[in-house]
């Protein structure tokens, strides 16, 4: 373990740490471009230039791997002088078109400018013309002029997609990124680069021109659109729907989870937002033949109870893996445990999709590993059966957490008359053709609406938050689940998420020994938790 | 002054295998008297040193410490000793050792190692045997500029001689060892000439050069330890072997072994190729054997190591014309490329033209040089051009200072020394066609609209 000093400041690292990540550690600012942890190192912008003591030249610090007695300085004159030089020199052909790039507010050469340039400009060349708005693929745009060439985008389709879509042409300040002949950058990952270009060279299609960033609000979450759980941050604005037609999601960005996805997110999770302010269930409803009548809560809820009651055994509930732990822990409580409902089937609301071997599961559920811990499962012998006792009349009432089950029966090749159902209830946050023929239409929260766990493919326990107050009428699945356990005469003392998941830790063998808290935000530290809870966790992903 | 290389220099003529292998050069006939003064080759003739390695080296180390005895350069221009070079190259990796030949000769001003392609691709040849048996090496590479048409297509020949008569193949001279040489041509990159440019282009990528440590004698080619040396310095190893270390060490100057072959251009009487020990003076070089100013005009600077060598006043050329000694005057020994100017030069326009070089070969990764290089020589056109602003000159010395020392390989600090110097050593040219719009020296501006754009 080698002990260096930075800037005065002692440190022991381990083995072949770089200096730069040991100045973060020791939590010194050492400025860089074209560093990032996980690409190789290219060591091409020069920012982190730093002096080391009995070494003559000053050396990047994204290279250099720490040494024992090494004795790093980032703040001399040199270095200081050479920085802002560095800076001056990326900036000489830079076009200066911040007030319509799409990456001012979120530029590292303006923030490093305020940081370790403000020099006054002597470059009075005429600058190198490059191509400017060139798509380069589905997702991405290309701006060649603000490009400082870090090779931060080739690296990652190099290293991480594996694809090599992208190389550096011509030579010196000719230089520029560019697709390779009859190729675009369209691997399922290409919105990475977007996130991890630090200027606007490579912006997102998607949110090219939607929202100057700075007025944007962040939160974190996780993504919901794989059962890989991977780590995001929901980007909204609630205070210019004039600017957006009243969106609120703007855009997804991935969030650093060392266990689950590290940088990176998949196209597919990234763009997959538009659903929350989109095509939403607004309000309760009822539908009785063609007749539809929009009601309140407090209208609907007694029906949808009476109808429950007199059903008896002769009702089934579809849950969903869409729903959290704490959703599907509420139902069963509340279906098998009070009513004692026998069909509790588990029917995700998609098929299988695409899979690799990086992060895209084909399982495009965030739960199926909750749901399947919590004792539902949803087997074709199971779902066949329901099918047939729907056709026979001896299931006539049906409560579906948001599935689309004539889609879903179609694909699965269930025969099922599913006019013989006496009737329906939607609990759902998106309209489709299940929710259009229900006869009860209960309009619930999407994920960024409310907070709860998933468990993930590995088992792991992640909790995503509430990052926006569920739309119109919409409701959280808990709270819609509370209020009809109310109704039908068997309440339940949860107030908070909290306390559904405590609750389940204490009485779901595989949960024990978790707690909300120690979930931490987004899971993301969920390995290095206090250390009694630690071992138990580990139990816990071993046993699943 | 006894000639070892460019007795071989013999205009119109290649030598063959047989030819070279020939006990003497003497028994030529159409080799003029003055290049056989020399008489026979002392090895008995070509292929000796390589052939009779193996009996005299048992052990390779005997071999390198023989080499490292010799004082010999790397005389591509950095001046590392090749024996100093071959001794950090692991054994041990369980990984082959490569050995490339860089005979990407592109520094301005430097014309030698074609000279031996193209006259005697033997020498080489023999010299790379005799890298490859002290190195361990069956396979090497010679990595040859794109525009050396006419040296490749002799190398390729003398190859193929070496070849068909088993001097190169699965058993050389029926020894155990083995040797294949695979010839790569350049395709006319600057950077390509860099060490782990070369490397990486050679290896089918994009000729960026290398993050170091780790240095190519530890991963190298195909990540493999390599042994990278230039042209000129092998075609001198059969010499060593032949002949000894200690007495190829005592032709050059201290710790500075041996001749080189310097190459002369520019205003002097009679340009080209001279042969002479390491350590002797500027002024030797050029009014001794280059036969002084052409028309009689006076000297007015001198580069004395290749374009990016810091360049010398008329009155700083008593120095001796070792890498130790011009190291000291803060220039370099370089690859030995003597660009001589007259007092016609206009510095500000030799400048100008020079920072187009290096702006137009700038590989492009670092951002000092990417940037420098650019902006420095559309600064210096601007003032070519007459269109000079008062501060240019200060601003170009604070380019200067930052272009150098901050980048991975030493295309920026060879950017930056000629800048430096130029600026520093003839300021008042500069100031002058700033302030006039023309140039102190021959009275004319470049014209903005013929100026050479790159």
């Amino acid at each position: 373990m080698p002990k260096l000093t930075i800037d005065g400041k002692e440190i022991e690292v381990a083995p072949g740490t770089r200096v730069i990540e040991a100045a973060k550690q020791a939590g010194v600012d050492v400025p860089y471009y074209c560093y990032h942890p996980g690409l190789s190192i290219a060591g091409n912008c020069r920012m982190c230039l730093v002096e080391i003591e009995k070494t003559p030249k000053l050396q990047i610090a994204c290279h250099i791997q720490a040494g024992e007695g090494m004795v790093v300085k980032t703040n001399t004159e040199k270095v200081l002088k050479t920085r802002q030089h560095v800076l001056e020199f990326l900036l000489v052909n830079h076009p200066l078109d911040c007030p319509v790039c799409d990456q001012a507010g979120e530029c590292w050469l303006q923030d490093y400018y305020m940081k370790h340039g403000l020099y006054d400009s002597r470059v009075s060349e005429d600058k190198i013309k490059k191509p400017k708005a060139v798509s380069i693929g589905p997702t991405v745009m290309l701006d060649a002029e603000r490009c400082i060439l870090c090779s931060r985008c080739v690296r990652f389709c190099d290293e991480v997609s594996h694809t090599s879509e992208l190389g550096i042409i011509n030579r010196g300040d000719h230089g520029e990124i560019a697709v390779f002949p009859e190729k675009e950058l369209n691997n399922p990952y290409s919105g990475n680069v977007v996130d991890i270009c630090p200027v606007g060279a490579l912006t997102d299609k998607d949110f090219r021109f939607k929202m100057r960033v700075w007025y944007l609000k962040s939160k974190d979450s996780i993504c919901n659109g794989c059962s890989r759980g991977c780590n995001i941050q929901v980007q909204y604005n609630l205070d210019r729907p004039h600017h957006t037609g009243g969106d609120r999601v703007m855009r997804l960005k991935p969030r650093f989870n060392e266990n689950v996805n590290k940088w990176w997110m998949c196209d597919e999770g990234r763009y997959g937002y538009p659903y929350h302010d989109h095509n939403r269930i607004l309000t309760p409803r009822k539908r009785e033949g063609a007749a539809v009548r929009d009601m309140t809560w407090d209208e609907i809820l007694p029906e949808v109870t009476r109808k429950i009651e007199a059903a008896g055994t002769k009702l089934a509930v579809l849950v969903s893996p869409q729903l959290s732990n704490e959703e599907l822990f509420l139902a069963r409580e509340i279906f098998r445990g009070k009513l004692n409902v026998k069909d509790m089937i588990l029917l995700s609301p998609n098929g299988d999709g695409f899979q690799d071997d990086f992060l895209i599961r084909a399982d495009k559920n965030p739960n199926t590993r909750g749901a399947e811990a919590l004792g539902f499962a949803g087997d074709a012998k199971t779902l066949a059966d329901l099918a047939a006792r729907i056709s026979q009349g001896s299931v006539t009432g049906l409560v579906i957490f948001g599935q689309d089950i004539y889609e879903r029966f179609e694909k699965l090749g269930l025969k099922a008359d599913l006019s013989k159902l006496a009737w329906t209830v939607f609990i759902g946050s998106n309209h489709n053709r299940a929710s259009e023929a229900a006869s009860y239409l209960l309009p619930s929260a999407t994920y960024v609406e409310k907070e709860g766990t998933f468990t993930n493919c590995d088992s792991r326990v992640q909790k995503f938050n509430k990052v926006l107050e569920p739309l119109a009428e919409s409701r959280p699945e808990t709270r819609i689940l509370l209020d009809l356990a109310a109704c039908l005469g068997v309440p339940f003392s949860y107030a908070e998420t909290q306390d559904l998941f405590h609750e389940l830790s204490l009485r779901e063998t595989l949960f024990k020994g978790l707690t909300y808290e120690s979930l931490a935000e987004g899971g993301s530290d969920i390995r290095t938790m206090a250390a009694p809870t630690a071992p138990v966790l580990q139990q816990f992903d071993n046993i699943l | 002054m006894e000639k070892l290389l460019s007795k071989y220099f013999i205009p119109g003529k290649t030598f063959t295998l047989a030819e070279y292998e020939q006990d003497g050069i003497a028994a030529f006939a159409s080799i003029p008297p003055a290049a056989s003064q020399t008489g026979r080759l002392e090895s008995g003739g070509g292929y000796q040193a390589a052939r009779s390695m193996f009996e005299k080296f048992p052990d390779p180390k005997l071999l390198i410490e023989e080499v490292k005895k010799s004082n010999l350069r790397g005389l591509g221009g950095a001046g590392f000793p090749p024996g100093m070079k071959w001794s950090l190259v692991p054994q041990n990796t369980g990984k082959p050792v490569y050995l490339v030949v860089n005979a990407d000769e592109g520094e301005p001003g430097t014309f030698k190692d074609k000279y031996i392609l193209r006259h005697n691709p033997h020498l080489l040849l023999e010299g790379m045997m005799i890298a490859a048996y002290a190195n361990n090496v069956h396979k090497a590479y010679i990595y040859i500029r794109g525009e050396y048409t006419e040296p490749w297509q002799k190398l390729v020949r003398g190859v193929e001689e070496a070849y068909a008569k088993g001097y190169l193949g699965k058993k050389i001279f029926g020894k155990d060892f083995a040797l294949e040489i695979v010839v790569h041509r350049g395709a006319g990159a600057y950077i390509c000439g860099e060490e782990t440019g070369l490397l990486e282009s050679l290896e089918g990528k994009k000729g960026f050069p290398r993050l170091k440590p780790p240095f190519p004698a530890v991963v190298g080619l195909f990540g493999c330890p390599t042994v990278i040396n230039n042209v000129e310095t092998l075609s001198y190893l059969p010499f060593i072997l032949n002949r000894g270390s200690e007495w190829f060490a005592k032709l050059g100057s201290a710790k500075n072994g041996g001749l080189r072959l310097f190459s002369v251009s520019g205003h002097v009487a009679k340009p080209g190729i001279y042969e002479l020990p390491l350590g002797i003076s500027l002024r030797e070089i050029i009014y001794t054997h280059a036969g002084g100013i052409r028309g009689g005009r006076k000297l007015k600077a001198v580069v004395p190591g290749g374009l990016s060598a810091a360049i010398f006043k008329a009155d700083e050329i008593d120095v001796g014309m070792d890498f130790d000694q011009l190291r000291a005057k803060q220039t370099m020994a370089g690859s030995a490329g003597v660009i001589v100017l007259d007092e016609t030069t206009c510095m500000v326009k030799a400048l100008y033209v020079t920072m187009r070089f290096y702006g137009h070969e700038s590989c492009g990764q670092c951002s000092p040089c990417r940037e420098g290089t650019g902006w420095v020589s559309k600064i210096l056109k601007r003032v070519s051009e007459g269109r000079g602003r008062t501060g240019d000159v200060n601003n170009l010395l604070d380019i200067c200072s930052f272009m150098g020392g901050t980048t991975i390989c030493a295309l920026a600090d060879g950017a930056a020394m000629p800048l430096c110097s130029y600026l520093e050593k003839f300021r008042e040219e500069f100031e002058y066609y700033i302030q006039h719009g023309k140039s102190m020296v021959d009275g004319t501006a470049l014209e903005t609209e013929t100026a050479l754009v790159h």
